[in-house]
């Protein structure tokens, strides 16, 4: 059994120390498609912390009812649930952000994030620390779709939320945009995120 | 001619682990070895082409008719769910060091989004039945070409002095990344 976290640390260790994306590599698709702009990596990721927090809470707070061979269908069931009220949600609201994201707000269904954390955590624990699980998750999620489609947005286009930050003389890479730049940067910003967690480690 | 170009399509130029990021999970996790590759492959162009089918099914002969295509995310998951669990049940039985080389990927195809997402993508491009299950073919082809490449890149990876921090998963995108960028040649080309 692992020692019991505070519901502080319950909270904080999906921003930085069990980061999703970075630490876990989990939910690797979303962030890669959708993070041409920082626009789209925050719509994203708003989409899978809503799903997320509410699958969570759902979840824990049923937890005694599910019956354990037929949990992973029963979390599948909840969580898709609620993907397609946000999906269609969005397609009302914000048609032209669901239009961007296209099929990757109903694909949150497959995120391994979401049904990770149920399957790992809410099928487990109280609902107060479940969501404070969730959302600490959520969170993590966003910093790191936020910084890669920042980086991307900004290579490719000079602009950050649509906001120049690189001067004219500039030559936007283009490859930040195909494929290719996905995956090089994620790949970088691992590394970056290892190297310094290595580092830490050393000065203790 | 037209069943020809989009399975060329699926397969190489747009292909789905390095065009449009669906399936990054085994991608990464199961490419160490090119045998157990090569069987996730075959393993997901199954799971693929049976999902394309009956997901069609269901959206043109239960969904549409009766107007309930809100239930379209429900319905299809929990199809793909249930496919994975007869494939499992499958292989346990038909190869017993296939099942525990797959390993915990096996019910994890289920949360492969290649899958679902092939389903949601034959819906809305409107294919008809022969369309969709030559474009699910072809997917998994894709998907079987660029993760045998991979392991084949990562064997020879083992060998080589790469930086600490980049071990595992990061110099694994960055392959990923440098793979993507010469499909990217084919672009176009249909």
């Amino acid at each position: 059994m692992k020692k019991q976290l505070t519901p502080a640390q319950d909270f904080l260790k999906g921003w930085w120390e069990q980061n999703p994306v970075f630490v876990q590599v989990l939910g690797m698709c979303p962030t890669l498609a959708v993070t041409v702009s920082a626009v789209n990596g925050i719509a994203m990721a708003l989409a899978t912390t809503f799903v997320l927090v509410c699958a969570s809470l759902m979840i824990s707070l049923i937890r005694k009812l599910i019956p354990d061979q037929v949990r992973i269908a029963s979390f599948i069931v909840i969580i898709a649930t609620f993907v397609t009220i946000v999906d269609l949600a969005m397609q009302a609201r914000f048609p032209e952000l669901s239009r961007a994201l296209g099929p990757f707000i109903p694909l949150i269904v497959v995120n391994c994030i979401v049904l990770g954390r149920q399957e790992a955590f809410a099928s487990k624990n109280n609902p107060l620390r479940s969501v404070l699980d969730a959302l600490g998750m959520g969170l993590g999620f966003l910093l790191a779709l936020f910084v890669l489609g920042s980086i991307r947005e900004m290579l490719a286009t000079r602009t950050i939320l649509g906001y120049p930050v690189l001067p004219d003389a500039f030559t936007p890479w283009l490859v930040m945009i195909l494929p290719a730049g996905a995956f090089l940067t994620l790949g970088l910003l691992m590394g970056l995120a290892n190297w310094n967690s290595m580092r830490i480690g050393k000065g203790r | 001619m037209e069943l020809l170009l989009i399975f060329i399509s699926a397969a190489i130029v747009n292909n789905f682990v390095l065009a449009y990021f669906l399936g990054i999970c085994p991608f990464i996790g199961v490419s160490n070895k090119v045998s157990s590759a090569f069987s996730m492959g075959m393993a997901t162009t199954f799971v693929m082409t049976m999902a394309a089918i009956v997901t069609w099914m269901i959206y043109y002969l239960i969904l549409q008719p009766f107007r309930l295509q809100f239930l379209q995310t429900v319905a299809f998951i929990l199809v793909i769910a249930s496919l994975v669990q007869f494939v499992e049940m499958f292989i346990k039985k038909a190869s017993r060091p296939l099942y525990r080389a797959l390993g915990i990927f096996l019910p994890l195809i289920t949360t492969n989004c290649a899958i679902m997402g092939l389903a949601l993508f034959s819906i809305t491009r409107e294919y008809n039945f022969y369309q969709a299950v030559v474009f699910a073919v072809g997917a998994g082809a894709g998907f079987t070409l660029a993760i045998c490449l991979m392991a084949g890149i990562r064997e020879d990876l083992e060998l080589a002095e790469v930086p600490k921090p980049f071990r595992g998963a990061p110099i694994t995108l960055i392959v990923a990344g440098i793979m993507a960028l010469a499909f990217s040649g084919f672009a176009g080309m249909i």
